[in-house]
């Protein structure tokens, strides 16, 4: 029958030729090409030394900020907590002393602010929730470790580094 | 016999062994290397600067890892396989002339374990007793892939013989001689055997490609119908003593097409050479570029094995019986011909 699309193609196995009987023309062709690639750039990125640049919209470890004049600016609204699908976030919040004004921006804060590394998708929608613009996933990857407990991220590993203050 | 014969005769032995295991061990390394090279890629480069100790650190686990005997295995002739494997690669160099005779304290001393006037017969007599480390490995570890392999080793190994032993005939009918040694000191300079009979090289080639096991007739080990082949069942040094050996056969393999086609020693200019470093250093220097051309032929079979895909049982069998073994007849009929004409004009 007459095939309707005209597109079938019937492909027919034709014996092979002499030379291609012999192999030794296709191998050379072949062993050409391999050699080729002796004198290529590697792809390998040699990892711990080297690392891969990312993307400027990677998402990475997070990192709470602190404002200008270096104070923490997460006050433990929840928010990110709530706008996280995988529940990775939790938070307890307490009151800012009088003596404590020069370490948190507003009078509410986080005591403890907790990132379970192995529930985090890296989505980034605590981004997005933050109306402070207080936690950004812009670290680098999260490091591999032995135990459970070890990939509960608290504020000592999540808060920026207090800048350097101008007197 | 004199005892400094024997001491001489004990280091050189000593000498070689030590040379054939480093270089079966820096095989491995090397074919990680180049397969990763010819691939794009960087290859092992942790342990040691460019990774040069991995071969150390294989070796260590092959020690460390847990040695299995199957129950059902027949226990000693699976503890005989890998050693006979091993032991049958390792004799091979005893014929193997690695450079013309040197003077040392004005003593000539031939480079040679055994100068042995059948050593072309010796080399293929140790060589084909090598397939019986595979079929008593293959048939001691009672499991039907094991079995399978060893099957198609022997029959693989078997009628690539034939043609291995019919390219030689032909070299052999130039020659005149059995002897390794004379046939080397024939190909002095640029005499090579292989101007002279590049089909035979060809042939002699693509057989010991089989006889090693090597890609692209790997079929005794092939991972996707086979497992691992005849060493399925093995684990630790015994699985590490097959995969020595192959390499150890690889090295001879290089060391007797060298020998037979690619002049041995033999380089042009030697003569020059020989009056201008004297009679000690002058063989050593041979004995380097004769090291040289082993290196290349180790590469080339890695080269071969990272771009050729194996064959299938049946193209094997047929590429042996019906393609190299009428083609090495051919090839000795017409190297007799033309070798009468020349004797009668």
């Amino acid at each position: 029958m007459e095939s309707l699309s005209n597109k079938k193609k019937v492909l027919e196995q034709k014996p092979l030729s002499f030379m291609e009987r012999m192999y030794l023309p296709a191998i050379a062709k072949g062993m050409g090409i391999t050699i080729s690639h002796l004198f290529k750039k590697e792809a390998t990125v040699r990892y711990p030394e080297v690392e891969r640049e990312f993307s400027t919209n990677f998402r990475g470890m997070h990192s709470l900020k602190r404002d200008e004049n270096g104070k923490e600016r997460c006050t433990a609204c929840g928010l990110c907590a709530l706008s996280c699908p995988a529940e990775a976030i939790t938070m307890i919040a307490a009151e800012r002393k009088n003596e404590e004004k020069h370490l948190y921006r507003e009078e509410k804060y986080a005591a403890t602010y907790e990132i379970n590394m192995l529930r985090c998708i890296f989505c980034g929608l605590c981004e997005e929730a933050c109306p402070k613009e207080a936690i950004y996933l812009d670290g680098p990857i999260v490091p591999a470790d032995y135990l459970r407990k070890d990939f509960i991220y608290g504020k000592d590993k999540l808060v920026e580094a207090p800048l350097e203050m101008k007197k | 016999m004199e005892i400094s014969f024997v001491i001489e005769k004990f280091i050189l032995v000593a000498v070689i062994f030590g040379i054939s295991l480093v270089i079966a061990m820096y095989s491995t390394y090397a074919e990680r290397k180049v397969a990763a090279y010819l691939q794009d890629r960087l290859g092992p480069d942790r342990a040691g600067p460019f990774g040069i100790l991995q071969p150390l650190a294989d070796g260590v686990k092959m020690f460390m890892k847990e040695e299995i005997i199957p129950a059902s295995s027949n226990k000693w002739l699976f503890i005989v396989g890998p050693g006979l494997a091993l032991l049958c690669a390792c004799i091979g160099t005893a014929v193997i002339p690695w450079g013309s005779p040197m003077e040392i304290g004005g003593k000539m001393v031939p480079l040679q374990v055994a100068d042995i006037n059948v050593g072309v017969l010796y080399i293929f007599g140790v060589v084909s007793l090598g397939v019986y480390g595979v079929m008593i490995g293959g048939w001691a570890s009672n499991n039907k892939y094991s079995l399978l392999s060893a099957i198609r080793a022997a029959s693989q190994n078997i009628s690539y013989e034939i043609a291995m032993g019919l390219s030689i005939i032909a070299l052999l009918l130039m020659t005149n001689t059995l002897s390794l040694k004379e046939i080397v000191d024939q190909q002095h300079g640029w005499r090579w055997n292989v101007l002279y009979q590049p089909l035979g090289f060809l042939i002699f080639m693509v057989c010991s490609f089989a006889e090693t096991n090597r890609a692209p007739f790997d079929l005794p080990e092939c991972e996707t119908e086979l497992i691992g082949g005849y060493h399925t069942e093995y684990s630790s040094m015994k699985l590490g003593f097959y995969l020595f050996a192959e390499y150890i056969n690889m090295f001879v393999s290089s060391a007797v097409m060298a020998t037979l086609y690619f002049g041995g020693y033999n380089y042009p200019g030697m003569d020059y050479m020989a009056t201008l470093l004297g009679p000690t250093w002058a063989p050593l220097f041979g004995v380097g570029i004769f090291f040289l051309k082993i290196v290349f032929f180790i590469f080339f079979f890695m080269w071969v094995r990272w771009t050729i895909p194996r064959f299938r049982y049946d193209q094997l069998m047929n590429l042996g019986w019906k393609g190299l073994i009428p083609l090495a007849i051919a090839n000795i009929i017409i190297t007799g011909i033309v070798i009468a004409i020349i004797e009668k004009f």
